[in-house]
């Protein structure tokens, strides 16, 4: 007699937990929109695992407010409890679910890791970005398969020092006279490479990423622009090279689910589908000096039209008159009073301080 | 009772102790020196160790301060970044470990397995001798800028900001390493050696044996982490150029280095307390212990899987894909043992005559607060998901679950179940319930909306912050100023109890392990006459004529 209304209550239990471990695995709303192709498969994962936590969580807590409720001392009862000291086939199973649960989030997280592009991040062709034929420089052909897919060989041979964010500084500074080539991409080493859906094809865009204190560098190496900000068009295969100019920093999206460090010394890189037109934060999560917690900056992600217009807008404004852009733009000084003590004391030059305030300010 | 002792009515043990405390019992100044007595050395590990712990507390509370509005204008952002480096310095350093492993474990092991000391009494008292300077070193650091690059003071960043705080960082943390060796030698030797005959390994009490497995992981990892540390500390003063990326050096490998110690040292501070849990409620549920052998298997599996983990907090630094990989799966299965643990702990409940002192209180808090934290754990195992979340306060969530819900939880459940034994006084309950309602719901207040701060993208480590997570981040203040609070009537409790509290028996609980068969405060020396073990170490419940048949 007293079996069955047991079992009925673990059968009606086991299925109210079901029930909400669905529910919240779909409703918990810890995570920001989804504005890239990685962050649908990142969230799908969540979501199951947070629908798993939360099934294990009713589960052991309820076990646990049951059994401190049901098996509480009454009043003067000096007895001790029963004393089991273990159950074979209650322990196999219990170190068995786990197991398979485990094995099972492990193989679906490869799975998804695999359709991010994480397995690839150095199998990119340098360069050869052409969207809507805006964009004029073409590459030198020797350049465009300079890399081939994975070599070993290639690797050794990519620049490996902090310079190469001083260069493209340097190029964009000076007057880029049509044809001349833009600098040389590194190859990323680290980071997420192509989608399953974008294997084999170049990228559409490629922006070389420099974080360096307290400011992200975005520079376009077909078209010299550079910016403080990431324009970038929906829909677009997008490969970001990114390094660091002084310590690490942490390039990250929070509605992307995308996040690498910058580097010095080493390249790293992050390819992407950007899926919805909109502002999004950059956001600098590794720790990198006083003022980590104001290094940020913001990604636009344009349609393929607007996206043209920007790009062509700011490619000319930038190659007539780069020096200009140094100067402008007043009302936003308290920028400079922000980071100017700090620049003193780690030794960056006045310099160097106004073409990084510039850039942050030449957003349009 | 455990031991095969003439039983004796209470008139003649009480005489008995007392004359044995006369002649047999430590002064107070003898704690405030050199000495070589374990149970002196346990107690000046905890204490020390507990003055380190408001000092950090102190720090976060200053933290939180800062982070109750979105602007840095509580403290200057440098000063915040000192503030962070050395609450997480000294939270793990100075308290966490030295607590669990230099305090309990010092403490507890020779009582439990009848030995009258450590096997080596003097590297003992060295090793704690060493805590203070490193302390000292560390809170000495602020005059010199304060060492500002996080607990893991990664390079270059280290290697730039305020050089002299950085070193004194640097020695603090070798010092205590060291401190950390030493004790895990003798811990090491100790219960190998010292055990008395009768007690075979499986009696051993669970505790002996997450201390074990404690020891071996420390002896594996510190020294790796020792060696990081002295290369940045060459870069740093000495023109070396081991991680300076301009100079032909890695910053990678520098990670390599501190992850494969500072992994590890998460097991070195949740692996004592899983001990201390497995004495503590099988005394209160009156029950043995659910699944002995696993228990103290999955101690040992941990420690073994816990050191091929340690890659997952660079997932998104420079990790190989196969990498990322590999360490996902190895990060995933750490918690099939740590599981095991946790339901083991659950059935013990099961039938059960629970009582809830103020211990029981906080070990069953624990179980909570683990739950989720080791929850969250898994979703970090994942590396795509653990790529969003990396560095945000999502990490922050979790980890405070485990290091406060689980260590400090575990560290108070054995400060209120030890405090007898340890001053032979009681402490009052009333107090301790106060005590633990206001920590329970500080701790959650505080941490459980870090969660959500960090995946809808705040990362952690700012002194500034975006102002729609004002709300949030003020709820974490108020929780933490909770939590501050929740210490006025533990130190009350502790003062108080250990002055004037009403005087303990041998056994206020009724227990079962050795030590609980000496005075309390125990002899020099522990015992009079060594005890012989009968029987294992949680056979509640069990009849005599059970108990005789086995």
């Amino acid at each position: 007699m007293k079996q069955i209304p047991a079992s009925l209550l673990t059968l009606t239990a086991g299925i109210l937990i079901t029930l909400v471990s669905l529910w919240v695995g779909q409703h918990h709303g810890l995570l920001p929109e989804q504005a890239s192709e990685a962050a649908v498969l990142v969230d799908q994962l969540f979501n199951v695992m947070v629908m798993i936590a939360t099934a294990l969580f009713l589960v052991v807590i309820g076990a646990i407010l049951l059994f401190c409720f049901r098996y509480r001392r009454a009043p003067g009862d000096e007895d001790d409890g029963i004393p089991i000291e273990g159950n074979l086939p209650l322990e196999a199973f219990w170190t068995a679910i786990p197991a398979i649960l485990i094995i099972g989030l492990g193989v679906y997280s490869v799975q998804v890791f695999q359709e991010m592009g994480g397995f690839d991040p150095g199998s990119i062709h340098v360069g050869h970005s052409m969207i809507g034929g805006a964009v004029s420089h073409a590459m030198p052909s020797h350049e465009m398969h300079a890399v081939p897919q994975g070599s070993v060989a290639m690797m050794a041979q990519a620049p490996d020092d902090g310079a190469i964010a001083t260069d493209a500084t340097a190029d964009l500074l000076a007057d880029l006279p049509e044809g001349t080539e833009p600098p040389a991409t590194p190859v990323p080493r680290y980071g997420f490479g192509a989608n399953a859906a974008e294997e084999g094809h170049t990228p559409d865009l490629v922006v070389n990423v420099t974080g360096m204190q307290y400011a992200w560098l975005f520079n376009y190496p077909n078209s010299g622009i550079m910016t403080g900000e990431l324009h970038i068009p929906v829909g677009k295969d997008i490969q970001l090279n990114i390094s660091a100019q002084d310590v690490i920093h942490s390039f990250w999206v929070p509605q992307f689910r995308l996040k690498q460090d910058a580097l010095p010394g080493q390249s790293s890189g992050l390819r992407f589908v950007a899926t919805k037109v909109g502002t999004y934060p950059v956001v600098c999560a590794e720790l990198c000096g006083s003022y980590h917690g104001g290094m940020r900056t913001q990604v636009v992600v344009h349609t393929p039209e607007e996206f043209d217009e920007w790009l062509q807008q700011n490619a000319v404004a930038q190659q007539q008159n780069p020096s200009q852009t140094v100067a402008v733009n007043p009302a936003e000084l308290s920028d400079r009073d922000y980071l100017s003590p700090y620049a003193q004391e780690m030794g960056v030059s006045d310099q160097v301080l106004s073409q990084v305030l510039a850039q942050v300010r030449s957003r349009s | 009772m455990t031991q095969a002792q003439v039983p004796l009515d209470d008139a003649a043990l009480v005489a008995d102790h007392d004359h044995a405390q006369v002649h047999k019992a430590w002064k107070w100044y003898h704690y405030f020196g050199y000495n070589i007595d374990h149970k002196v050395i346990g107690i000046q590990y905890l204490v020390t160790a507990f003055v380190f712990y408001l000092i950090g507390g102190l720090m976060a509370v200053g933290m939180r301060m800062e982070l109750a509005t979105p602007d840095p204008d509580f403290v200057d952002p440098s000063l915040y970044n000192a503030l962070l480096t050395n609450h997480g310095t000294i939270m793990i350093f100075l308290w966490i470990v030295p607590a669990a492993i230099g305090g309990f474990g010092n403490y507890l092991v020779p009582l439990m397995i009848g030995a009258r000391d450590m096997a080596f009494p003097n590297l003992n008292a060295i090793a704690f001798w060493l805590n203070p300077p490193a302390g000292l070193l560390l809170l000495g650091s602020f005059f010199f800028g304060g060492a500002q690059a996080g607990w893991t003071s990664y390079p270059p960043l280290s290697e730039i900001t305020a050089p002299v705080a950085q070193s004194m960082w640097i020695m603090a943390i070798v010092l205590v390493g060291t401190s950390s060796i030493m004790g895990a030698v003798n811990f090491i030797v100790t219960i190998i050696m010292m055990r008395v005959p009768s007690l075979t390994w499986d009696k051993l009490p669970l505790f002996c044996w997450a201390i074990l497995a404690t020891s071996a992981l420390a002896l594996v990892s510190t020294p790796v982490l020792a060696a990081g540390l002295i290369l940045l500390l060459f870069d740093i003063n000495f023109g070396t150029s081991f991680f300076k990326p301009d100079a032909g050096g890695n910053i990678i490998i520098y990670q390599h280095l501190f992850w494969f110690y500072s992994h590890p040292a998460v097991y070195l501070m949740i692996l004592p307390i899983f001990g201390i849990m497995s004495e503590i409620i099988p005394v209160y549920a009156r029950k043995p212990i659910f699944g002995y052998k696993a228990i103290a298997y999955s101690s040992l599996a941990i420690c073994l899987v816990g050191l091929f983990v340690w890659v997952h907090h660079m997932f998104t630094s420079g990790t190989p894909p196969w990498m990322r990989l590999f360490f996902t799966i190895s990060t995933l299965i750490v918690a099939v043992p740590t599981g095991v643990k946790i339901f083991s702990w659950v059935a013990t409940l099961w039938g059960g005559k629970i009582r809830f002192t103020t211990a029981m209180l906080f070990a069953v808090g624990l179980l909570g607060m683990f739950v989720l934290g080791g929850l969250s754990g898994i979703t970090l195992g994942a590396a795509p998901f653990d790529i969003h979340v990396h560095d945000t306060y999502y990490i922050v969530a979790h980890f405070h679950y485990v290091l406060f819900g689980g260590s400090v939880f575990g560290l108070y459940a054995a400060i209120y179940h030890w405090f007898p034994k340890m001053t032979g006084r009681m402490m009052n309950e009333r107090l301790g319930q106060v005590h633990f309602l206001m920590t329970f719901i500080g701790a959650n207040l505080t941490f459980l909306p870090m969660h959500s701060l960090g995946t809808h993208g705040m990362p952690r480590r700012v002194a500034m912050y975006d102002p729609q997570f004002t709300a949030l981040n003020q709820l974490c203040t108020f929780g933490a100023f909770m939590l501050a609070a929740s210490l006025i009537p533990f130190i009350i409790n502790a003062v108080w109890s250990w002055t004037r509290g009403p005087k303990a028996s041998d056994n206020p609980w009724n227990a079962l392990t050795l030590e609980w068969t000496t005075a309390s405060p125990p002899i020099i020396e522990n015992w009079e006459v060594l005890p012989v073990v009968t029987h294992g170490p949680y056979e509640y419940g069990m009849t005599e004529e059970a108990l005789a048949v086995e």
